[in-house]
């Protein structure tokens, strides 16, 4: 349990970092080892991509967009983040929720 | 925020936390099959459980011939932007349907049979109603691949216990 590693940040209630420039790798393996995901480079590969759309596009991208643009099947992305990766994805990066509906 | 005000939201969050959704799809125009696939994709990415019950009508969304040729309805929709003399002229619903397909695809919205894999992959589940199905003479066959299984409106009632319920 590292949650003591992220109690300064600024979290909204649902679990989402409030300032995406406090985040860092740790914070990131921190979140995701509270919400009991172990992440591999396969998870990692779609954490970045969120980050690195939400620094050029300034919004966080939505699952349609992430399957696209990693080219990851939106089935793998569901057997890496079964338990809902449009919220999770997010959480971990540190971006807001995607305000994409797909 | 510190661990126990952290403890605390969770607390908050898992009480008002949705795990299970059910939606009985009953009608068969473009603009009544959408609602009812984004919700339950959106239900998936939120990590809750989407059932998809196609009754009536609803079973054109899943109907091989008909999935790529839904269409909007003009007649009897108070929201048409034309006057219902002018709206109920043949070939107007096509027209409306073409632009509205245009305007979606400049918006990177799937198909109704891409949003079908999508759902599919996403893990939700498929059912075709029994009645409807022998009502309108269609096989298991007749439908796309997605629906996983054809079952009464009791069958229903079971698989949706512990779900919220909405109807389209």
């Amino acid at each position: 349990m590292t949650t003591a590693t992220y109690t300064h940040v600024a979290m909204d209630k649902d679990g989402y970092l409030l300032n995406p420039t406090e985040w860092t790798m740790d914070l990131g393996e921190a979140i995701a080892d509270d919400l009991n995901i172990q992440l591999t480079p396969d998870h990692w590969r779609l954490i970045n991509f969120a980050r690195e759309d939400f620094a050029s596009k300034g919004q966080s991208p939505g699952l349609r967009r992430i399957a696209q643009q990693t080219g990851v099947a939106i089935k793998q992305i569901y057997l890496l983040f079964p338990k809902g990766p449009g919220k999770l994805i997010a959480k971990i990066a540190g971006v807001p929720k995607p305000k994409s509906c797909l | 925020m510190n661990v126990l005000e952290k403890e605390v939201n969770q607390e908050e969050t898992q009480k008002h936390t949705m795990t299970k959704l059910a939606i009985i799809c009953s009608k068969g125009s473009l603009d009544m099959a959408y609602p009812g696939l984004i919700l339950a994709n959106a239900a998936r990415m939120c990590g809750v459980e989407a059932t998809l019950f196609f009754t009536f009508w609803g079973l054109d969304i899943v109907n091989k011939k008909k999935i790529d040729h839904l269409h909007l309805t003009f007649v009897g929709n108070p929201s048409v932007p034309v006057p219902a003399m002018i709206a109920g002229l043949p070939g107007m619903e096509g027209i409306a349907t073409t632009m509205m397909k245009r305007e979606m695809e400049k918006l990177d919205i799937p198909s109704i049979r891409e949003m079908l894999e999508i759902l599919d992959d996403a893990g939700a589940e498929m059912y075709g109603c029994q009645m409807a199905m022998d009502m309108f003479k269609l096989e298991k066959d007749d439908l796309v691949p997605q629906v996983k299984e054809i079952i009464t409106a009791m069958d229903f009632m079971d698989l949706a216990a512990d779900a919220q319920i909405i109807f389209i």
